[in-house]
């Protein structure tokens, strides 16, 4: 038994299995940064004080340059799949995979910072919304590392028997890491500089 | 034809497909198959039910005899629950709480979509299994983690979550038990296993279904999972994330829900404040809302599969049907505050929420008025499913229309959190769902193991229970009107008020037990028939839907051979046929 239109395209839908079921993923991944985003600005509109320059800009502003560029290296990874180039395609995902940890890096210092001076996210509702959003952002960041480390390791036999279904896996892993790169392009204004 | 347009299409390009004996574990355990994990669902969830129910067993006993030593199990029930034997307040709470989280989030809706869904629909779009089989098994075994965590609350001594299945905040962040937590925990396991399931369904459905079968020949059942799992996609996340944000205020001492200055037993709260309680309520209803339809979507499915078998015609207007079922699934995401008009959200939010309510209630009517009329004129089989399902539009007629009054703002600040609230919503979800799934069960179980289930034990089981449910929940309307309050411990016995509609608790107390015990007659039926029910084929119904084209108990991939859809999906009695039923399945007889 096989199921059908795991890798080729169903003519009358003109998706692949694999593809319609990330954009599913992805839209319920906007209802749940909706919530949440709704939550602050009932939450802020309802503030009678809202803390200005609590976190540091040059450093989300190097972490935004940080995810964006990891967003276009993950297509790189992509691009390159698609032209064959397998030995591109891991150094662009294994790029891609750094840059994840780099902007991870830079948001333990961040909450380190916060943390010693013993602002934990019980300290003020702007607090606690900034771990909240910015820690289920950074879980996203973690299991799209997990995803990346599994095609650049066990996953990648794929390729060998089945390429086009590794160069849909990796176009999926892309979508997934766009929209993640996207959540905290909107993070970034209402955190640190609104 | 040569598009391969067409699932098993790969069968014939790998003939010699090497096909293994699985083990035990992988048959019957972890296994992809979307047979076996929509069996393992159901009986999951049937157990859940059953479970939930013996909880509510309990509380009638409490509101019936309230501080009289429960009988038989009341000793075992130990010190921190029921002391001597007489149930404790706060375990009487934690009863109400768990009942509602057990029945609708670990009962009804893994047997109506996990179960239902997973076993029936793949077949009847004629697919060989859904269309990520391993991602089907890791929802079954999330929402089983998520059930595991909401029975194993009831262990510490604090026990289970006790602030309603709402869990309104702030009450439910402040009671310092860890019972909440515990509910949150699972909350969220549950919330990922459905969000797994319904992008699951939805690939499914858009992705592998059989040659020539286009959306409109699509049975009714399958548009009621295709809507449903759009509920439970879009409106289970804002859930998932007020869960997320109460797990902060109750573990790391946040306050999303706690407002400034809450003073409790005389004590300023010392949290940061600044938070909003009545966001909860909107998180919550945003999507407990959509979750009422997730209830009762497939239920009116199952119902329109048999009233179209057992009527022998089409269904009255199939098309009219699936306009409505989309248009509730898309109304159902903005009627929630209806739930909250007694929170001071204001008269224009309650005016826009009514209408939007009002409005919903339209397509409800129109599906309801759609299968009675499918009724006109036939020659009906009454065999065990149809009964359920016929008790189906009644019960679920008086639960939809006494939820009118609770819809408009005027008459629901007198009905609100009273009994008739818990009256309204029973009747749509236990004498309507339930006996829905149960005619399910009656209907697919020769699918699902090659034999019948005994008709007069189901007739027996049929018939004591339609008497009973409705003597436990048609007295709570008077309860309720008389302005009973839902959540009294001692069953309204402490107010002067109630006094004139008290003696009902007995009633319904007698009445529940006695529901009970008929379904010792469903538990004896379901389990005897998998060995000893009479032995069918293919189609013991005659019925013109794909799952009855594939042998029974179907084996894996289904289908025998690559189905193919000639004509929509209910032609009953054709005039000229040489039948009363024209299968799907079979080509066009020149």
């Amino acid at each position: 038994m096989n199921i059908p239109y795991t890798v080729e395209e169903r003519p009358d839908s003109g998706l692949a299995n694999g593809k319609l079921g990330i954009w599913l993923f992805l839209a319920s991944e906007v209802m749940l940064f909706g919530a949440l985003f709704s939550t602050y600005i009932i939450l802020r509109t309802g503030a009678t004080e809202w803390p200005h320059g609590e976190l540091s800009v040059p450093l989300g502003a190097i972490n935004t340059v940080i995810l964006i560029s990891s967003s276009v290296t993950m297509v790189m990874a992509w691009a390159s799949l698609k032209m064959h180039d397998w030995g591109k395609q891991r150094l662009y995902l294994i790029l891609t995979f750094v840059l994840a940890g780099i902007f991870l890096v830079n948001k333990y210092f961040e909450y380190s910072d916060h943390l010693t001076r013993g602002e934990g996210p019980a300290h003020s509702t702007f607090l606690a919304i900034y771990f909240t959003l910015t820690g289920l952002h950074g879980l996203h960041i973690v299991g799209g590392m997990i995803v990346m480390a599994y095609l650049l390791g066990p996953g990648a036999k794929l390729w060998k028997h089945n390429p086009d279904q590794f160069t849909n896996r990796i176009e999926y892993t892309g979508l997934y890491w766009h929209f993640v790169d996207l959540v905290w392009i909107f993070l970034f204004p209402i955190l640190y500089l609104l | 034809m040569e598009k391969t347009a067409t699932p098993g299409a790969h069968v014939h390009e790998h003939p010699h497909e090497h096909h293994e004996e699985l083990g035990f574990w992988r048959k019957y355990v972890f296994s992809t198959d979307h047979k076996v994990i929509g069996i393992q669902y159901a009986i999951t969830g049937l157990l859940f039910l059953l479970f939930g129910f013996g909880l509510m067993m309990m509380m009638r006993w409490q509101l019936a005899y309230p501080g009289k030593p429960i009988p038989l199990i009341g000793l075992w029930l130990g010190q921190s629950r029921a002391a001597n034997g007489i149930m404790l307040p706060e375990f009487y709470n934690q009863l109400g709480a768990m009942h509602g989280t057990i029945m609708v989030f670990l009962g009804v809706v893994p047997l109506a979509v996990g179960g239902f869904g997973n076993f029936v629909m793949p077949l009847q779009i004629g697919a060989p299994d859904m269309a990520f089989p391993k991602i089907n098994m890791m929802s079954y075994w999330v929402y089983f983690i998520g059930g595991v965590v909401m029975l194993a609350s009831f262990f510490p001594t604090t026990g289970a979550a006790q602030s309603g299945w709402t869990s309104y905040a702030p009450l439910s962040i402040i009671t310092s038990t860890s019972g909440q937590t515990y509910w949150l925990v699972g909350m969220i396991f549950l919330i990922t296993s459905s969000l797994l399931g319904s992008i699951n369904f939805i690939t499914t459905i858009v992705q592998l279904r059989a040659k020539g079968l286009s959306y409109m020949r699509l049975p009714f059942f399958v548009w009621a999972q295709l809507v449903t799992s759009f509920l439970l996609l879009l409106a289970f996340p804002p859930l998932e994330a007020a869960g997320i944000l109460q797990l902060m205020d109750k573990v790391a001492g946040t306050s999303f829900f706690l407002p400034s200055g809450l003073i409790i037993s005389g004590k300023p709260l010392a949290v940061a404040g600044q938070g909003n309680p009545l966001l909860w309520q909107h998180l919550f209803w945003f999507l407990a809302h959509p979750e009422v339809y997730v209830l009762i979507l497939p239920a009116m499915g199952i119902v329109a599969e048999i009233i179209a078998n057992n009527t022998r015609k089409p269904l009255w207007g199939y098309k009219a049907l699936v306009y409505s079922v989309v248009f509730l699934g898309f109304m159902s995401f903005i009627v929630w505050a209806h739930h909250m008009f007694m929170t001071g959200m204001g008269t224009t939010m309650s005016a826009f929420f009514q209408t939007t309510t009002m409005i919903i209630s339209i397509p409800s009517v129109v599906i309801l008025t759609a299968l009675l009329l499918s009724l006109w004129g036939a020659s009906i089989r009454f065999t065990t499913p149809m009964l359920f399902a016929l008790a189906f539009l009644p019960m679920f007629g008086i639960g939809g229309l006494t939820g009118l009054p609770l819809g408009l703002a005027p008459s629901d600040i007198h009905l609100h959190d009273t009994y008739y609230v818990i009256g309204h919503f029973h009747y749509v979800v236990a004498p309507g769902t339930i006996f829905a799934l149960f005619a399910g069960v009656y209907y697919w179980f020769p699918k699902a193991t090659g034999r019948r289930m005994n008709d007069l034990l189901g007739k027996i089981h049929f018939w004591g229970s339609l008497v009973a449910i409705n003597l436990v929940f048609a007295p709570m309307f008077i309860q309720g009107m008389a302005g009973m309050n839902r959540r009294m411990y001692d069953g309204g016995a402490m107010y002067q008020y109630n006094a004139p509609v008290l003696h009902w608790n007995v009633v319904q107390g007698y009445a529940a037990w006695t529901l009970g015990l008929f379904q010792l007659f469903f538990i004896v039926n379901f389990v005897m028939s998998i060995k000893w029910g009479k032995a069918v084929d293919k189609n013991p119904w005659e019925a013109t839907t794909l799952e009855w084209s594939a042998p029974s108990p179907p084996g894996h991939g289904n289908f025998l051979t690559e189905p193919i859809v000639y004509r929509a999906p209910y032609e009953y009695s054709v005039p000229g046929a040489a039948k009363d039923f024209s299968p799907q399945f079979e080509p066009e007889k020149a």
